[in-house]
């Protein structure tokens, strides 16, 4: 039961991937006018269109373009872009790891920020401390992070000028620069996140604390943060952590968004750049790699919340 | 609390031994006294009364039981002795519990403590067992670890080893069969009624001066019930604890408890020995309870007799008597609070126009 | 569940104790709520007929002037002035928000309603599939494709907000759905052979609206910070129209000179999205005590 759900679980996740593909592809297929035209620009000549639409097999027809771009992105190689004439490939690979370190780090923080905050809000629910954090994590959750990113860097850069304002340093360059550099955006990210994050926290432990077997834990002379610490904890988890997981999705998109603010070269200024240049089998490509990373995340929640309750592995 | 009802908690009586004309528990009694309740209140944030003016004591090894219908303030009694109110009420009044000859018998204030000490008296000097099996144990903890918990948290056995056997035995006690795999196990392995028996086994850990059971057989089968009973009598005798015994079924507190507690609309209404109450009642509510639970008493059309109305909800009950909307005795006095009346023997009742006395409307009962 | 009766009072001796105090409790969160979203819609009707000064108005001889009686909350680097600016910022951030709320509950609330209501599973579990399928495009990153597509304009935000909030509707939806369906009244009307989109309309439909309203407004908030973002990068409302977003993207340079260019935008969103937020919160303590203190 148990494997048959995984199994099934899997199924639906790589069938909306080929769907998601399908969407991608078609989006960008109906565009008006002619990508090779789009991305040479005005001043092209016929004979330079003529050859790119050649080169990039454009004169093809749209079943075998896709079935094409399948092949390149299941194999890694997705192909060169229309306008720099540069591999993809090599491009998003230097570019993950990038983005991959500034959502991490993000997270980080926002669960640093997210679990301590989450617990007082809820264990004091109905006292003034309580209350008055409930509403700054309701501001947090308000604030954009381009707009924290903003704010951090007019206090800690242009004011104070403890950290640089933007950039990136690769770690095996100079890991002190690599460190400093990574502070302000992964706060900006991670300081909002850990606000969303937070309110689920208290949720799940205000629910959690409801529980009768925390009043029993009680009963036996718990006080009642101990009874939380040995009770409620891991009944707390499934939901905060189904929560992580799902905030994920959104730390990935904050990235796209605070990779600009500091000029970070990641996936997102890859997507945001493709954009502005109008090169469109670069964006194609970025954003099926977003698609399938979102629906990753959400497959691992879905196999998370049958491992994580012990009440669900029971009842399989 | 609207009038100062009786003199039962004159603040100078407090102060003496309670063997004055105090009267709300039996004089006769000369067993160590456990649990004092005095004129214990508990009120919503919203102001709403929902316990008023409720005291008794309870002795050694005395077994009591408290009944009304729902909604009549048996759970909040008991939820206050344990002082674990929900969220957004208030307790005010005292509930004393003690020790007697076990070592530090001092009174313990139940209500208005601090948190640290009120959590070294639950679950050692006074354990709960509560109504609903199925959700009052952790389901992601084995249940030898949450028995073994409440005789660490309170150092009543040296190690964590010697802690797991003694919850191992106690499994045993309450006939938990294969006690040394059923300790290994989770909650949900067990049928509510072996869940029941585990919480009681947690309850009984640390030989507690008095045990409270809030309905423990409510939400059980009834073939299963007879079993968690003579289990709780067995426990409370072997260790002279003594039990409050919340229910609503009055046949089960006249098989196990000596005296009985009578409440309706968050006040005491009458108590006394059970087989007076039972037999005699004085107080008009007591005498409907104690007609609808008797099966073979039928009305002239042949049905079960009932109480008629329904309970109020929670702090709607009328001012005066709590019961004068849905007495057929009611009389224009009836809006007056009545004076608690005690009866002798540790008897004791709050009605104008009680059963024994008889009224000239109404026709003589029992 | 019981674990959202929030004293667990059904447990005791006071089954009515919640309701009765929810009822006459005063809502912070929507009193604070509708003020934050009284003062935004207030300042985009007034900027229809009046404003200080045309926000679109480039004012060399004025640039980065700061606040003063002249201009309130001072001029940008082309000497626009910013308290217009704000006042019709808020056209643009509300008639984004009303269009995309407007398209995802067009379209998830029947999907909601068909999926709860359906008794053929495949018809339940292809809606549900087709769902899953637009959680994998979240509203940035579909506005971003759209974008790189069609070009970046409002009506492009507006479209990718509203098809990227349609699966939280519909997810809501049907699970207030197949509640409603359980209850006396829907099967008596089945029972009596009332056709399913009578039932629809007239018995889950006002059920709930409850649901549809919270949703509306928490989903607003986000329309807000979806149109903020990409404004910000430059794939939302094309200048000269003022936006919220934009102005805090062209202030990003100014940082050291005038930070304050990048405050008052940042405030506005923050206080819009604020407001709706707690608009959500306090009607959802209205419309279901239930589930308050959750999320």
């Amino acid at each position: 039961m148990l494997l048959w759900n995984l199994a099934r679980r899997t199924g639906i996740f790589v069938a909306t991937l080929l769907a998601s593909s399908i969407v991608v592809f078609g989006l960008m297929a109906v565009l008006p006018g002619d990508p090779a035209r789009v991305a040479l620009g005005l001043n092209a000549t016929d004979s330079d269109v003529a050859h790119l639409r050649e080169q990039f097999g454009l004169d093809q027809s749209l079943p075998e373009r896709y079935l094409d771009w399948l092949r390149g992105l299941i194999t890694l190689h997705p192909g060169t872009s229309y306008v720099t004439q540069t591999a993809i490939g090599p491009e998003i690979a230097t570019r993950i790891p990038v983005t991959l370190i500034l959502v991490g780090a993000s997270m980080l923080v926002a669960i640093a920020v997210a679990i301590p905050l989450g617990t007082v809000m809820a264990l004091r629910h109905r006292r003034a401390s309580g209350l008055a954090l409930s509403a700054l994590s309701q501001v947090g959750v308000a604030v954009p992070t381009f707009l924290a990113g903003i704010l951090l860097v007019t206090l800690f850069a242009v004011r104070l000028g403890w950290l640089p304002s933007s950039g990136w340093t690769s770690p095996q360059d100079d890991f002190e620069m690599f460190a400093r550099q990574l502070v302000l955006p992964a706060l900006a990210l991670g300081l909002c996140q850990g606000a969303i994050i937070a309110r689920y926290v208290r949720s799940s432990i205000l629910d959690v604390l409801r529980q009768d077997y925390i009043r029993t834990a009680r009963a036996k002379g718990r006080q009642p943060a101990q009874a939380l610490i040995h009770h409620g904890l891991r009944n707390a988890a499934v939901p905060v952590v189904t929560a992580l997981a799902l905030q994920l999705v959104y730390l990935l998109l904050g990235a796209v968004v605070i990779e600009r603010v500091f000029v970070i070269p990641g996936i997102g200024s890859l997507l945001t750049d493709s954009v502005g240049l109008r090169d469109l089998n670069v964006v194609q490509d970025v954003v099926m790699l977003l698609v399938a990373a979102v629906l990753v995340i959400n497959l691992v929640v879905d196999i998370l919340y049958v491992i994580i309750d012990p009440r669900l592995r029971a009842a399989s | 609390m609207k009038l100062p009802t009786t003199s039962r908690a004159d603040s100078v009586e407090k102060a003496m031994p309670d063997t004055s004309g105090d009267s709300s528990e039996p004089e006769h009694q000369s067993r160590r006294e456990v649990l004092n309740v005095r004129d214990l209140s508990v009120r919503t944030d919203s102001g709403l009364q929902l316990l008023d003016n409720v005291s008794f004591t309870l002795g050694e090894g005395e077994r009591v039981g408290l009944i009304g219908e729902s909604g009549s303030g048996k759970s909040l009694t008991a939820l206050s002795i344990m002082a674990l109110l929900p969220d957004g009420v208030q307790a005010g009044g005292s509930v004393q519990l003690r020790r007697p000859g076990r070592g530090d018998d001092v009174a313990k204030e139940m209500v208005g403590g601090r948190e640290r000490e009120l959590s070294q008296v639950r679950g050692k000097d006074v354990a709960m067992v509560f109504q609903e099996p199925m959700t009052a144990l952790n389901p992601t903890m084995r249940v030898g670890k949450q028995v073994s918990e409440s005789m660490l948290i309170h150092g009543t056995r040296p190690d964590r080893r010697s802690a797991y056997a003694a919850a191992v035995a106690l499994l045993d006690a309450v006939g938990i069969p294969n006690p040394a795999e059923a300790a290994r196990a989770y909650p949900h392995h067990f049928s509510g009624g072996q869940r029941q028996r585990i919480v009681l086994a947690l309850a009984l850990a640390n030989d507690p001066a008095l045990l409270v059971c809030d309905e423990p057989t409510t939400a059980l089968d009834v073939t299963v019930q007879a079993r968690v009973v003579n289990l709780i009598l067995r426990g409370v005798q072997e260790r002279n604890s003594a039990l409050l015994f919340v229910t609503h079924d009055l046949a089960l507190v006249a098989s196990i408890c000596e005296r009985v507690i009578v409440m309706y609309g968050g006040r005491i209404v009458e108590t006394g020995p059970v087989r007076d109450v039972f037999t005699r009642p004085q107080h008009r509510y007591t005498q409907g309870l104690v007609g609808a639970s008797d099966v073979r008493k039928t009305d002239e059309r042949g049905r079960l007799t009932t109480i008629p109305g329904t309970v109020p909800p929670a702090g709607r009950f009328p001012d005066g008597c709590v019961f004068r909307n849905r007495c057929s005795h009611a009389t224009a006095s009836c809006s007056q609070t009545p004076e608690w009346t005690p009866t002798g023997d540790g008897k004791g009742h709050a009605c104008f126009h009680p059963v024994g006395e008889g009224h000239p409307t109404a026709e003589r009962g029992a | 569940m019981t674990a959202t009766t929030p004293e667990g009072a059904s447990h005791h001796d006071a089954p009515s104790l919640r309701g009765r105090r929810h009822r006459r409790r005063w809502n912070p969160n929507l009193v604070a709520g509708s003020v934050f979203v009284g003062l935004i819609v207030l300042a985009a009707a007034v900027s229809f007929v009046w404003t200080p000064y045309d926000p679109t108005q480039v004012d060399t001889s004025a640039r980065l002037v700061t606040p003063s009686v002249d201009h309130w909350l001072g001029t940008d680097k082309f000497g626009r002035d910013i308290f217009s600016q704000l006042m019709v910022g808020a056209r643009t951030t509300l008639f984004v928000g009303v269009i995309s709320v407007g398209l995802a509950a067009l379209a998830g609330v029947p999907l909601g309603i068909f999926a709860g209501m359906t008794s053929r599973r495949w018809a339940g579990e292809v809606t549900m599939r087709f769902n899953d399928l637009l959680l994998a495009f979240p509203s940035l990153l579909l506005a971003i494709m759209l974008a790189a597509i069609f070009g970046g304009s409002t009506l492009v935000a507006m479209i990718a907000i509203g098809i990227g909030s349609i699966p939280s509707f519909a997810l809501l939806i049907r699970g207030g759905t197949m509640q409603a369906m359980k209850s006396e009244y829907v099967l008596a009307a089945r029972v009596v052979g009332r056709r399913p989109v009578a039932i629809g309309v007239r018995h889950i439909l006002p059920n709930v609206s409850g649901l549809i309203i919270v949703q509306s407004s928490v989903l607003f908030a986000i329309a807000i910070l979806g149109e903020a973002a990409l404004s910000f990068l430059g794939l939302g409302t094309p200048p000269p129209t003022p936006s919220w977003g934009r102005m805090l993207q062209e202030s990003q340079t100014l940082l050291w000179q005038a930070p304050r260019l990048a405050f008052i935008p940042g405030i506005a969103i923050a206080l819009a999205v604020l407001g709706f937020n707690l608009l959500g919160d306090g009607l959802r303590d209205i419309f279901d005590p239930r589930l308050e203190d959750r999320r």
